[in-house]
């Protein structure tokens, strides 16, 4: 079998409770390279624990995450030291949070915060730092001539499209989003989802993405996953599920969007 | 020791002394690692470099000669004050001259004489974080610390290259120091910096208000931070001193009369004053006293 038939990351009864609260419960999943998982429910419903879970931001109570390094060898989560996590964060992984100012610098120029990822793993010219900064704000379409602006001079959805270069500078094989399209006008949405959709595609990457919204899930995921009270009540490919649910909860879920 | 019975030795208490000292040792053997301490109050404010007072006052004995320097100048009223309060609680000798002395305690410059092997040079620092101006998480700067983790520095560099076309930062230039702690030199002026790499003497930094003392053992290497497109450029002065016509040292501009005529001279009162008994004069050379 070569590496690459083996999921770039799983999770086996991922479980995490808040003192007698749960957060999830028996959570599996596998996740493989270049493939697009969304992470459906509503809010309480277990999507975000088990995202922090996944991206080693929280340990789990029990059960455990694995993930296969860029040397081909699969490691546990919990057993990387934080000098490898941190590495990880910084180079083969990558997180778009809902409100963009939780991954941005707004001290700091857009150029500087793409270019930061390049810094910290050791880039040391500032040409070539500002040339690639440069070309990565046009792959989001932000004009290059606002390359010194501060993120705080720019509108939300062009925010979101900085904090997205700024995490696939580096070319992560695999990234996290965390309702990337959470408190944006629907026209900046669409756009930003089409956005993702090309760069996702274009990039090969794998991501999970949290959401509580099923045109998000849709548009940009293969597979998904709908959650409720902690646990998984439905796995499926996305299309087929989003057709044909089986759960009761789901059939809810997709009968109000399409009545939306 | 019996000047003045009233204080301890150089003020503080023996077990205080200890303490200090405990972090100096921490300090030396990992060299531009922070290390906390438990910082006292002295009878004078913060900002009159508190932490480089107490460094001082743990490594001093009865026999050392102590320098004090404000920017470069023993006679500013902070250099002043701070020789006074060691002469009176620890009777010791005192100079203004770089090579006579064996503890040289600065705010800014180093001494443009080179160091030697017998003098300590102790540095008051008001900021001692390097990271601190984009990171105020103590938390998390520590970490970064530990992890090695200083893309921030460079972007710190990025965005003044961004802004004004070069590094616009002068002083408090962030260094590296042996291979592995970025240091913040706060607030040297950039011009110094070279001056911490290999130095002969024993480099000691206190930061009072922050709890923390750092240190450069002798024949350190320390790095200027910088790019490779955009080296690290010591500060040039084009004109040489109007007293004693040295170049290559760091140059004050100062205000001569009413008119406003302006005339740059060394920073380094000592080091001006040397060269002009020594019979060297500038274009200003007939007003050496
Ligand atoms: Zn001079």
């Amino acid at each position: 079998m070569t590496p690459i038939h083996q999921p770039l990351l799983s999770a086996r009864t991922l479980t995490h409770l808040y003192g007698h609260r749960v957060g999830c419960i028996d959570v599996d999943l596998d996740l493989y390279e270049g493939e697009v998982l969304a992470v459906v429910g509503e809010s309480g419903s277990g999507k975000s624990t088990q995202l922090s879970l996944l991206s080693a931001q929280m340990e789990p109570t029990s059960g455990a995450v694995a993930y296969r390094m860029t040397d081909g060898v699969t490691r546990d989560l919990v057993a990387l030291s934080q000098a490898e996590r941190r590495f990880l964060m910084r180079t083969d992984w990558g997180f778009v949070h809902q409100d963009a100012r939780d991954g941005l610098h707004m001290g700091v120029s857009a150029g500087g915060n793409v270019g930061e990822r390049l810094m910290a793993v050791g880039w040391r010219h500032y040409g070539d730092i500002r040339a690639k900064a440069s070309d990565w704000l046009g792959r989001v379409e932000i004009d290059e001539s606002r390359i010194d602006d501060f993120p705080t001079q720019f509108s939300g959805g062009m925010r979101q499209r900085l904090q997205i270069a700024k995490t696939l500078v580096t070319q992560p094989r695999l990234v996290f989003m965390d309702e990337p399209t959470g408190g944006l006008d629907v026209s900046v949405q669409a756009r930003l989802l089409d956005l993702l959709r090309g760069l996702v595609t274009d990039l090969g990457l794998a991501a999970v993405v949290v959401t509580h919204d099923l045109a998000v899930a849709r548009l940009l995921s293969s597979r998904m996953m709908v959650m409720r009270g902690g646990r998984v009540i439905e796995h499926g490919l996305t299309d087929q599920l989003l057709d044909d649910p089986r759960e009761p909860y789901t059939q809810l879920l997709v009968s109000s969007i399409l009545q939306a | 020791m019996t000047a003045q019975p009233a204080y301890n030795f150089a003020y503080l208490d023996e077990q205080t002394k200890r303490m200090i000292r405990r972090a100096i040792l921490k300090a030396i053997a990992i060299p531009g690692y922070q290390v906390p301490f438990a910082s006292r109050e002295m009878p004078m404010p913060y900002g009159w470099g508190t932490g480089g007072i107490q460094v001082t006052a743990a490594v001093l004995g009865p026999d050392d000669v102590l320098k004090v320097i404000d920017q470069g100048a023993d006679d500013t009223t902070n250099a002043v004050s701070i020789r006074a309060f060691f002469v009176k609680t620890a009777n010791v000798a005192t100079t203004t001259r770089t090579t006579q002395a064996t503890i040289i305690q600065t705010r800014h410059r180093i001494p443009e004489t080179p160091l030697t092997a017998s003098q300590i040079l102790v540095y008051q620092v008001p900021i001692p974080e390097p990271l601190r101006f984009l990171e105020p998480r103590e938390t998390e700067t520590r970490r970064m610390h530990a992890l090695a983790d200083y893309g921030l520095m460079h972007v710190k560099l990025y965005e003044d290259i961004s802004r004004h076309g070069h590094v616009a930062t002068t002083y408090a230039y962030p260094v590296k120091v042996d291979g592995r702690y970025v240091t913040d030199p706060s607030p040297t002026p950039k011009f110094d910096n070279p001056k911490m790499s290999d130095c002969a003497a024993l480099q000691l930094f206190g930061a009072g208000r922050e709890k923390r003392i750092y240190a450069i053992p002798p024949h350190t290497k320390v790095v200027s931070l910088d790019f490779e497109d955009h080296p690290f450029e010591r500060t040039r002065f084009d004109a040489p001193c109007g007293l004693c016509g040295a170049t290559g040292i760091y140059l004050d501009e100062v205000v001569m009369d009413d008119a406003g005529t302006r005339l740059h001279v060394c920073s380094d009162t000592d080091h001006c004053m040397t060269r002009r008994e020594a019979g060297f004069t500038g274009s200003e050379g007939a007003v050496a006293p």
